[in-house]
């Protein structure tokens, strides 16, 4: 039996079965993955790179948690916030998840929109997006303040026991919220050129002279994506172990 | 043969995608400096590259002088010797080969190669560039700041890289590791402009089966870089962290001077694994190119099609799946758990098989070609002598009752020059010499390239041929000297003396291949636009040195592989890739197909 594939040119190409056609079919003529545009294989390429970068970050987590002697603080103790009455353990991470999984539903939207060519909801559900990121980087700022200030937790000691608690915390989150950052910033950047009908028009990059096209909305949401993702890991990893 | 059955040749599918727009400069600045045309970046990698790679070479000097004439130069102290190993080591890897093969090749012969006009994302690869640059300043600023450069060893692992004993402990690892990660991150925009390129913008007909080896090679490598610069990246963030903000991630309890230092509780072996996971795929990193670009220079200077193609391909990709599997190997000595070192022996061996395989596919396309000894055979012959010669030594290395005894002694030293150090300068040479002709319209001068192959090639074997009998008598890598050691005897001396010699006389051939370079764009003989008559098709351009866009104003279409050497009844003994079937044969007795490509014997 002989499967045929289509191609957007309306093409069909005969397939051999198995594992021949597993190599025809990654090896076939001009493109490797049909129907993907470049930015966007370039955007998952880099992904697959950072998801190793995360991976290394937690794993190295892992070892010094487990090759210091000192006990590990206990994180719904360190991360109990109380409004008034008793504190509720991780309660602030509930609210930054919660918030982060919201803002990728809004960018899946903007996504859809972007596709439907809809410049005005593409734009404002952007920039939704970017506020959800913006507020997420403050609670993380507000979690940093309350752990430096109030409890004395610092990158080389921590007074409620293991030091490499602070430094791993500080370290992993940081970089996160770093990603967070630069997704805001280019959401923002984005949002802009959709709203000026740059996408529309097919204005040319500055610096590229390329024409630009709703694909960037969605490139940026596979980066938004990526980045709520791997907090679900940090999440459970450090909040939750 | 199996191994000649080969895509069916005439079938080439309608265009699936239109071309895309090209960026086109408009100052002289944007067209020879901040250029996106990959071809001027590979050009600035390249010269970066080597100009970094020659106070590699002057430091590989100064540490053989001090061996082989210990105690005779005043201005060589201990700390100096530490810190010309680590710089020596490091910008060799990383700062000169690296980034020759991934952004001096990848960048050159990408685009031409696979008949694209240029990268997919020119400003990006531009930018990638820049931060190579920046990497290798901040690298170089390193030797001048108090203290100097670190001299922890290539390998800087903690905690001595940190601590106040260590040359360089001041600033010179700081820079280092700051280096490091922008080399990284420039890397990574080069790399991915590199794999979007093979994947997704190759020309009409081109199927990645149809890909010359040369850019297999430096495609799987990109990968493979993608995956394992992240390991070193990290590593280098949580060095960082610990020599500046003194975390302890890396750093156990230490009792310095007598006093408790306030680190504990980290783990060095942490770091160890880190590094070694980077750095066993960086070997391949740098190999992997080699290879192909060797396989290629034989396939054109022996006029043979590649023998075994397929297996070539599938060789690269396992290869660089098995590298992410073997790199404790380096790590036999740390006191990890021995049942670790039995599980990453067995797949060190393992690897051997599919590196096997490819060694006899060159010999295979040797046998009954019709070698010709011009300049690029001749350093892709050295090449395969060469790194048998590592990989044997590697073999031995890879078990860890060998490498017990043997770790830490001048045979590794020996082993890893010949294995990563020699055999891919031997290819970066041979590729040099065949495709500068396309680089600059002129041929290399041959007699100066003959002096530097000999004095190289039979350099580098006086060289390390007797650092392995070193080794065996039990001379320890990493030591400044080895006078009155009592079981190291008298005639070791001579023979260390021996070496140094000869390493300047190699250093010095070298010299006569940067003059060449420089010589031969001017006085070189004119080439014309496919002096070795080659398939491939970075030599069909319409004009040599190709211009921007590459390819005039249509893009070629390709008919068959890189190989069609000797076809019966084709009018010449090759076929380029792009060769339109109809115009092949000379009469109708062609067999069009392009896969009985043995010649009659
Ligand atoms: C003219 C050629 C070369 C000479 C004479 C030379 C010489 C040396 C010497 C004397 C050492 C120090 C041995 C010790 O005391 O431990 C060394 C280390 C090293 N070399 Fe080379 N080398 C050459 C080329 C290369 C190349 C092309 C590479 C590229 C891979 C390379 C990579 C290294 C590395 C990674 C180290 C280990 C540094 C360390 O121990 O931290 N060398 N070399
Ligand atoms: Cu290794």
């Amino acid at each position: 039996m002989t499967q045929t594939t289509q191609t957007e040119t309306g093409h069909s190409l005969a397939m051999p079965d198995g594992m021949q056609g597993f190599v025809k079919d990654w090896s076939s003529d001009q493109r490797a993955f049909k129907n993907v545009p470049w930015g966007k294989a370039m955007m998952w390429i880099f992904l697959l790179s950072d998801t190793f970068i995360f991976s290394c970050f937690l794993l190295s987590y892992m070892t010094v948690r487990m090759s210091t002697t000192v006990p590990w603080p206990n994180p719904s103790e360190v991360f109990a916030l109380s409004f008034g009455g008793d504190p509720i353990p991780l309660i602030l991470i509930a609210i930054m998840t919660f918030i982060l999984i919201s803002s990728s539903g809004t960018m899946a939207m903007a996504v859809m929109f972007g596709y439907k060519r809809d410049r005005r909801k593409t734009a404002i559900l952007m920039l939704v997006t970017a506020l959800f990121g913006a507020s997420f980087v403050g609670m993380q700022a507000f979690e940093w303040t309350k752990l430096i200030v109030d409890e004395g937790v610092r990158p080389w000691s921590n007074p409620m026991g293991a030091a490499q608690f602070g430094s791993i915390f500080f370290m992993i989150t940081g970089f996160h919220g770093f990603h967070v950052s630069v997704g805001v910033i280019f959401l923002f950047a984005i949002a802009r050129k959709v709203w000026r009908g740059d996408y529309d028009n097919e204005t040319p990059g500055f610096f590229t002279s390329r024409k630009g096209s709703y694909e960037s909305v969605e490139v940026m949401g596979l980066y938004w994506h990526f980045v709520d993702l791997v907090w679900v890991f940090i999440f459970a990893f450090f909040y939750l172990w | 043969m199996v191994d000649a059955a080969h895509d069916q040749v005439d079938f080439v599918p309608p265009a699936e995608v239109g071309e895309m727009e090209l960026y086109h400069p408009k100052s002289w600045l944007t067209k020879y400096v901040f250029s996106q045309d990959a071809k001027v970046i590979a050009i600035q990698y390249s010269f970066t590259a080597i100009a970094i790679g020659m106070v590699a070479l002057v430091l590989s000097w100064m540490m053989r002088l001090q061996l082989g004439f210990p105690e005779t130069f005043s201005f060589i102290e201990a700390e100096d010797y530490y810190q010309f190993i680590t710089m020596h080591g490091m910008i060799m890897v990383i700062y000169l080969l690296t980034a020759l093969f991934l952004g001096g090749f990848g960048n050159y012969l990408i685009p031409l190669m696979v008949g694209a006009r240029d990268m997919v994302f020119p400003y990006v690869n531009m930018l990638s560039y820049w931060i190579y640059l920046l990497a290798v300043l901040v690298l170089l600023a390193s030797f001048f700041v108090p203290g100097g450069p670190t001299g922890a060893g290539w390998t800087l692992y903690p905690p001595q890289a940190i601590l106040s004993g260590t040359p360089g402990s001041e600033g010179g690892i700081l820079l280092m590791l700051i280096s490091l990660a922008l080399f990284i991150v420039g890397f990574t925009m080069g790399g991915l402009n590199y794999v979007v390129t093979v994947l997704q913008a190759r020309t009409r007909g081109m199927t990645l089966m149809r890909l010359p080896l040369t850019i297999w090679g430096i495609f799987t490598a990109t990968v493979l870089a993608l995956l394992a610069f992240p390991a070193l990246f990290v590593g280098a963030v949580m060095m960082t962290l610990d020599r500046m903000l003194g975390t302890s991630f890396f750093m156990p309890g230490i009792v310095q001077f007598g006093e408790q230092m306030q680190y504990g509780g980290g783990s060095p072996v942490l770091f160890q694994h880190l590094f070694w996971f980077f750095g066993h795929p960086e070997v391949y990193i740098v190999a992997l190119p080699a290879f192909g670009i060797v396989s290629d220079l034989i396939s054109v200077h022996a006029r043979r099609h590649v023998f075994g193609y397929r297996l070539m391909v599938w060789a690269i990709v396992i290869i660089g799946a098995l590298s992410f599997v073997v790199w404790a190997h380096h790590m036999y000595v740390s006191g990890m758990n021995p049942w670790f070192g039995f599980f990453f022996a067995t797949t060190t061996l393992i690897i051997a098989v599919p590196t096997a395989i490819k060694v006899y596919n060159w010999v295979l396309t040797l046998w009954r070609g019709n070698i010709k000894l011009t300049l690029p055979m001749l350093f892709a012959l050295g090449f395969i002598v060469t790194f048998v010669n590592g990989g044997i030594t590697g073999l031995f290395l890879g078990n860890v009752v060998v490498d017990v005894p043997l770790s830490d002694t001048m045979f590794v030293v020996a082993h890893f020059h010949m294995v990563m150090g020699v055999a891919p300068i031997l290819v970066v040479f041979g590729a040099i010499y065949h495709w500068y002709p396309k680089m600059t319209g002129r041929m290399l001068n041959v007699p100066m390239g003959q002096i530097h192959f000999w004095i190289t090639f039979l350099g580098a074997y006086a060289i390390f041929l007797p650092l392995h009998y070193l080794g065996f008598l039990g001379v320890p890598r990493r030591y400044y000297e080895m006078t009155d050691t009592s079981f190291i005897p008298q005639s070791a001396e001579t023979l260390n003396a021996f070496v140094t010699v000869i390493a300047l006389i190699v250093g010095v051939a070298q010299l006569v291949f940067l003059f060449n370079i420089g010589w031969s764009m001017v006085k070189g003989k004119k080439s014309g636009p496919n002096p070795w008559r080659a398939t491939s098709l970075e030599w069909q351009t319409a004009t040599t040195p190709p211009g921007h866009g590459n390819f005039g104003p249509t893009l070629p279409v390709v008919y068959r592989w890189a190989y069609a050497f000797g076809l019966p009844g084709a009018k010449d003994d090759y076929v380029p890739q792009n060769m339109h079937p109809d115009q092949v044969a000379i009469g109708d007795t062609a067999d069009l197909s392009g896969t009985a490509a043995q010649p009659a014997e």
